[in-house]
């Protein structure tokens, strides 16, 4: 998206210029020493981040039984969040992946390139929209609107565990907050995938057609298996964005400190982030360093998704 | 070949196909089955689900009895893909038009001008203070990071190439693009805690949560713009004898500008809806705060839209509406300026 700029042309610089002369080397170290310190401002921040919240969090890990929100120790409060939020993530993954792979596939092979172009801006898109905006409809407008959903899947589909029980009378549930968390990774998931799937040797695709394959077939045999690994992390990457995504449960979802995986009701496990953010406002420091505790471990756990997705990435680049 | 009864010794080199403009025949026969349940009241959702099915179905078993199965298969997974698309924009349609729609409604004079002081029942009220502090939050934000962040994919790409602290802070640029955005916020409320005192939510605060998101966006675009500068322009300046930071300043950023520039905006357009970190590092406050250092909260339209959504009253929504909206427009004008710039100083050459 650069000038590529013509070689020949006017370099910019006037040679008669005192830039040629020694002083220019004065202005080296100067502009160098400021790149090495915004690189080294980096590091100082990621530490700082390490050691602040530390500091405000180790306190948290034993502070007196009654601020871990009834449930007795550090472990009891951060288990059943952190299963939440894994459950909550893994949800909108079951729903977002077929739906991206479908979309990038569309995008890369499937539509005439006069509506692949706007597809792939108009999903673009779809991730610009800020997450409170997402939470608001899905609070207000896809909520009440799956009421009827809701009332038929824990009529017709109880002997799922994830449905059997009372249904919430105003879909305001983990089934709803799963789906506007779905739509919200889509673009991510979608637009890698777009990516790996357009970087398949346009070769193999061919020696595929020659062979007689179909269109699916050409997809299958050519570009799923020169896809896998940029796919993968495309999936890690989505379930990292859905592991720290605040808003949409904390606005959407009526939670509760549980492990279930009943998702239809009006109890519904509560998230690490959404838990941060609705209890933000009790001021008691002990109750705060919990909240913060919770943060560094919600921090680690994404840390490990995303790092595991970097491995499988530079795993399948070095075959 | 003549014959139109191929021979059994000779293999079959053809087999029949579907008619030409068969998807459009199983299509109109879908729409008319979906037609016939919308008549006999299923409603218009679950006609269209039926209308989908029949041509999921029909479309590949009349393939699967004229043609074959792999012919069938193709075809169930081209009306797969079509079917995701298909979906997957719905909810894009039904969100932009339920903030457009609702939004418009509650969109007045008074509405972008007044601030919360003070408001109680039916009066009128607005988001100029969520307003203001967004763009004073943003900008500050704005201000830490795109700085640091260009120097830093400069040292990257210009100083760096490949040695450890290059290496190390590519590591760590990767290690803060995944911070979830709450940990951001409790990271800024965490230092001022320690810096200033308990329980300090303030707008610069609010600036420092987003800078820490803002950076790796700015270093990770600025970088590949970086990237796309050709060698022979560097090559052609030292060969001139210009030294390297005039290089750097007067070839290679002017070179990338536009993408750079296009970089920042969009990085701007993911801060400026971050909700979270707002929430637990600025705070939230119904009066005009202009004052980014003073130990008051701040209110940003986020932030404006979940409190007034948690109010629960309809009053309430309708607000969280209005904000979303004034929140919807900033981000796709962002988008816009993105855009034009990208396509201002787009490559002439090339693809």
């Amino acid at each position: 998206m650069t000038v590529a700029a013509d070689p020949g042309a006017d370099p910019g610089v006037d040679p008669k210029s005192e830039l040629i002369s020694g002083r220019g080397s004065v202005g080296d170290v100067v502009f160098r020493g400021l790149a090495v310190i915004a690189a080294t401002l980096i590091m100082v921040a990621l530490a700082a981040v390490f050691i602040f919240l530390g500091i405000e969090g180790i306190p948290g890990f034993s502070v007196d039984e009654q601020h871990y929100a009834g449930q007795g120790s550090f472990l009891g409060l951060v288990v059943p969040l952190l299963f939440a939020t894994m459950y909550a993530a893994v949800l909108a993954l079951i729903v977002a992946v077929p739906f991206s792979v479908a979309i990038a596939l569309f995008i890369s092979h499937y539509a005439p390139r006069r509506i692949a172009t706007p597809v792939a801006y108009v999903i673009d898109l779809l991730a610009a929209v800020p997450s409170v905006v997402f939470g608001l409809w899905g609070a207000v407008v896809l909520g009440p609107y799956l009421v009827p959903t809701h009332a038929w899947l824990s009529e017709n589909m109880a002997w799922l565990p994830f449905f059997d029980g009372q249904p919430s009378g105003n879909g305001r549930t983990l089934f709803t907050a799963a789906i506007v968390l779905a739509v919200m990774i889509l673009p991510i998931i979608t637009s890698i995938c777009r990516e790996v799937f357009a970087q398949t040797p346009r070769l193999h695709e061919e020696a595929a057609l020659a062979l007689g394959a179909t269109r699916w077939e050409m997809v299958r045999y050519a570009v799923f298996p020169y896809a896998r690994s940029g796919m993968v992390s495309a999936v890690m990457l989505g379930l990292g964005r859905a592991l720290g995504e605040t808003m949409a449960i904390a606005m959407i979802v009526s939670p509760k400190v549980l492990i279930s995986l009943f998702i239809i009701g009006t109890n519904n496990p509560q998230t690490i982030a959404a838990h941060i953010a609705q209890g933000y406002k009790e001021s008691t420091p002990d109750r705060l360093s919990v909240l913060i505790a919770t943060g560094l471990v919600l921090f680690a756990f994404t840390f490990l998704v995303n790092a595991l997705a970097r491995w499988i990435v530079a795993r399948g680049r070095a075959k | 070949m003549t014959n139109t009864e191929p021979s059994l010794n000779e293999p079959q080199l053809s087999h029949a196909t579907l008619p030409r403009g068969a998807q459009w025949l199983v299509g109109v026969a879908a729409v008319a089955l979906g037609g016939l349940a919308l008549v006999l009241g299923v409603g218009i959702v679950g006609a269209a689900v039926i209308a989908l099915l029949g041509f999921l179905i029909g479309y590949p078993l009349w393939a699967l009895l004229v043609e074959n199965r792999r012919s069938a298969t193709d075809k169930l997974v081209t009306g797969l893909v079509w079917t995701a698309f298909a979906v997957a924009v719905i909810p894009l349609i039904w969100l932009v038009y339920t903030v457009v729609s609702r939004g418009a409604a509650t969109l007045s004079p008074e509405f972008l001008t007044y601030s919360m002081r003070s408001v109680t029942g039916d009066e009128q009220g607005g988001l100029y203070h969520a307003l203001i502090g967004t763009l004073i939050v943003t900008g500050i934000a704005a201000v830490i990071s795109i700085p640091i962040g260009i120097m830093t994919a400069i040292y990257l790409i210009e100083y760096g190439k490949g040695n450890r602290l290059a290496k190390t802070i590519t590591f760590l640029v990767d290690v803060m693009t995944g911070i979830p955005s709450i940990v951001a916020g409790l990271f800024a409320f965490a230092l001022f805690t320690l810096l200033v005192g308990p329980g300090t939510r303030f707008g610069f605060g609010g600036g420092i949560a987003l800078s820490l998101l803002m950076i790796p966006t700015v270093v990770r675009s600025t970088e590949e713009m970086l990237k796309l500068v050709p060698d022979d322009l560097r090559e052609a300046a030292y060969a001139l004898g210009v030294p390297k930071w005039r290089t750097i300043t007067k070839m290679v950023l002017p070179t990338a500008i536009g993408g750079i520039v296009t970089g920042v905006v969009l990085s701007i357009s993911r801060v400026i809806g971050e909700t979270a970190p707002l929430l637990v590092a600025s705070g939230f406050n119904p009066n005009l705060n202009t004052s980014a250092f003073d130990d008051s909260p701040m209110m940003t339209v986020p932030v404006f839209i979940y409190t007034q959504l948690s109010e629960a009253t309809a009053k309430g929504v309708e607000y969280a509406w209005g904000g979303a909206l004034v929140l919807f427009i900033l981000v796709m004008v962002l988008n816009l300026i993105a855009r034009i710039v990208g396509t201002i100083f787009a490559p002439k050459t090339g693809r």
